[in-house]
């Protein structure tokens, strides 16, 4: 008899175990789903690059498949990297990306730190007003900056415009108010306590925020960091505007102006220079991800 | 070290008064329990004297120096939080010195009071830990560690067993202790439990709505409540409050508290009470310690009657037990053999001799 029980309520027990898990296992399935479609939809542009890229010209318009290379050469990257000019645009981009991201997070690290912590007055309607700043189109803007430079060429003989360092007064522009929104943010989720201790140990708020606030909000500062590089890396518009000679040019409009002539398309050096103008953000992310995703507030108070 | 003062201290945000005007002196080396229900203004009054908040009117003094403007650093104080609060990308070592740090001492003498005050938490082992990797009760020594090292004038603790479980609570509580009677620094320590404040302090303060109700020592507070507040929140269970009114009979003074039940007061009680007008709204105050079970030899002044009682709690080493008095929920402590169950007729013992009267309509302890 006791037998038979358990033979009938194991069946029983088991199918509504199972159903519990089926649905996980369904959740699951429509999740890979979902994220392979995203994986293809993303990836798909740079393979496609990538593969034109190590075609030649004659290749690249004669009507094959698209998606193969039946004759693969490195001719286009050569030619490249051996470019002084391509090399010119690159040291460019790097310079004035390398500056901004310094100079962002020199003005946004304290200001974020004023804002979230030195309650003085106005500054809740700062924070919210240096937000509402970066919601400004760069297009609605670059007119006027352009003219704004062009009379302080014309007042004071100092020439900003169509030279590089130009860049470095309009970047900031973007990144500063992202920037400072991060890191108030990452700011504001440090306990209060923390620096009250620091305060009552006897620190004084650049102390605080330099030897608490800093390395607790390293994830913060990292992810602005990226952002700020990001921007200022792949920004179209405003060095379009602002710089014409080659020798002044970035690599986002270098590429754009220097191969595309008239209406000739060199596609292979175009995908070529794209491609290795997307490798410095992407080592960049490879390396500071880790840190990115360590959680250092752990441990800071009981949560 | 020093003595600490408060003098007619209020504070205000916009509209409200948190603090309302309360006078307190702390003398050297005393260990001061801040207690009351949340919002009686207990946190604020010690955010006060580290110098977190700035106060709105009245003077704190420190060693006698009034220090209203003077920044938390320049204090000399010392302050543990309700959630620790160490710094998380610091090793518990460097969590402790750095305050020495910050006002560069010696490397020598920094390492020479870790050491010394880790020996003394017992946290020795864990010196190059970082904090995400202690329990609850190894973080609370750290953030001790960080005030004990300072070496302050004034220990500040904010609630700062809260977070802990009720068995590291008790434990915890004693390693304070302990930790005072080696440092002897003046400390001042906040907490809503009641317990605690009995426990550690040398005197309670027990504040309510920004006031201070009461100030005294632990018995004190406990067997000469000043008001109804005190004698409510001081005492687990809570002291039992019966409406009742006096009344003379043959010569006698008597407490009524229902129709059916009045008992003669002992001499020394009926002496103390008996200018009071009769017909004042009173209320007996009775701790449950003076609810017991009926037995045959019992003091003077000790009454006895006859109850149902509703619930029953059995705690081991008492039984709790609660029954109505016309309405009013009374709770008294049985020896665990007296028999006593849920729904079940009980003879009890009223022991008015430690019996409190108190004005229904001012709480005051008459």
């Amino acid at each position: 008899m006791s037998t038979m029980t358990i033979d009938k309520a194991g069946p029983r027990r088991n199918v509504k175990y199972g159903s519990m898990s089926r649905d996980r296992a369904w959740a699951l399935r429509w999740s890979y789903f979902f994220l392979v479609l995203f994986a293809i939809f993303s990836l798909t542009p740079p393979l496609y690059m990538l593969i034109t890229s190590l075609k030649s010209s004659a290749e690249i318009s004669a009507a094959t498949n698209p998606w193969w290379v039946f004759h693969p050469t490195l001719d286009n990257y050569a030619e490249l990297l051996t470019s002084n000019q391509f090399l010119r645009f690159f040291w460019n981009s790097a310079w004035v990306s390398i500056i901004v991201v310094t100079l962002t997070m020199l003005i946004s690290v304290p200001a974020a730190f004023a804002l979230a912590r030195m309650k003085f007055w106005g500054s809740a309607t700062l924070a919210t007003g240096v937000f509402l700043t970066y919601l400004v189109p760069d297009s609605l803007l670059f007119i006027p900056l352009f003219k704004m430079f062009a009379l302080i060429g014309d007042w004071t003989g100092v020439q900003l415009i169509n030279r590089w360092y130009v860049l470095l007064f309009i970047y900031p522009t973007l990144t500063v108010p992202f920037c400072t929104w991060i890191m108030i943010g990452y700011f504001a989720s440090i306990p209060k306590e923390l620096d009250e201790a620091a305060i009552i140990d006897g620190a004084s708020w650049f102390q605080t925020l330099t030897r608490i606030f800093i390395p607790v909000a390293l994830p913060g500062l990292i992810a602005a960091t990226i952002f700020a590089f990001t921007v200022s890396w792949a920004q179209f518009l405003y060095p379009l505007v602002f710089t014409t000679s080659t020798d002044q040019l970035v690599l986002p409009v270098g590429i754009i102006t220097t191969l595309i002539k008239g209406d000739v398309f060199n596609w292979g050096q175009i995908m070529t220079g794209a491609l290795l103008g997307a490798a410095p953000p992407l080592i960049i992310y490879a390396f500071l991800m880790d840190y990115y995703i360590a959680g250092l507030t752990a441990g800071a108070t009981k949560g | 070290m020093a003595d600490v003062s408060l003098r007619k201290v209020v504070k205000r945000y916009d509209d409200v008064e948190a603090v309302r005007g309360i006078d307190l002196d702390i003398a050297d080396h005393e260990f001061i329990v801040l207690v009351g229900p949340s919002g009686c203004g207990k946190s604020t009054t010690l955010r006060m004297i580290a110098g977190l908040e700035d106060i709105s009117d009245g003077d704190i003094m420190i060693g006698g120096d009034i220090v209203n403007d003077v920044p938390p650093k320049d204090r000399d104080i010392a302050m543990v939080f309700q959630n620790y609060a160490l710094y998380p990308h610091m090793t518990v070592a460097e969590n402790m010195s750095f305050g020495l740090r910050l006002k560069h001492y010696p490397k020598a003498e920094i390492k020479a009071r870790v050491t010394e005050a880790a020996r003394l938490l017992d946290i020795t082992d864990l010196i190059d830990r970082k904090p995400k990797q202690l329990s609850g009760g190894q973080r609370q020594r750290v953030a001790m560690g960080r005030a004990i090292v300072r070496n302050p004038k004034v220990f500040l603790f904010d609630e700062p067993l809260s977070n802990l479980d009720a068995k590291l609570r008790v434990q915890m509580r004693i390693e304070i202790k302990k930790v005072h009677q080696k440092v002897r620094t003046t400390t001042v320590y906040v907490t809503h439990d009641q317990v605690e404040a009995m426990t550690l302090a040398d005197r309670v303060v027990v504040m309510n709505k920004g006031k201070i109700e009461q100030i005294g020592t632990p018995n004190e507070l406990y067997h000469k409540p000043a008001t109804r507040f005190v004698a409510g929140f001081i005492g687990s269970p809570a002291m039992n409050f019966i409406p009742c009114r006096l009344e003379d009979v043959g010569g006698t003074l008597q407490i009524r508290l229902t129709d059916r039940l009045a008992f003669p007061l002992p001499p020394a009680r009926a002496a103390r009470y008996n200018a009071l007008p009769r017909t004042d709204k009173l209320l007996l105050g009775l701790r449950p310690e003076h609810l017991t079970e009926w037995h045959a030899h019992l003091a003077p002044g000790v009454e006895t009657f006859d109850t149902v009682l509703d619930v029953t709690e059995p705690m081991g080493m008492e039984t709790l037990v609660y029954f109505g008095l016309e309405g009013t929920p009374v709770c008294g402590r049985v020896d665990p053999n007296a028999g006593a169950k849920d729904g079940a007729p009980m003879r009890l013992a009223m022991d008015l001799n430690n019996m409190h009267l108190l004005n229904e309509e001012t709480g005051v302890v008459l």
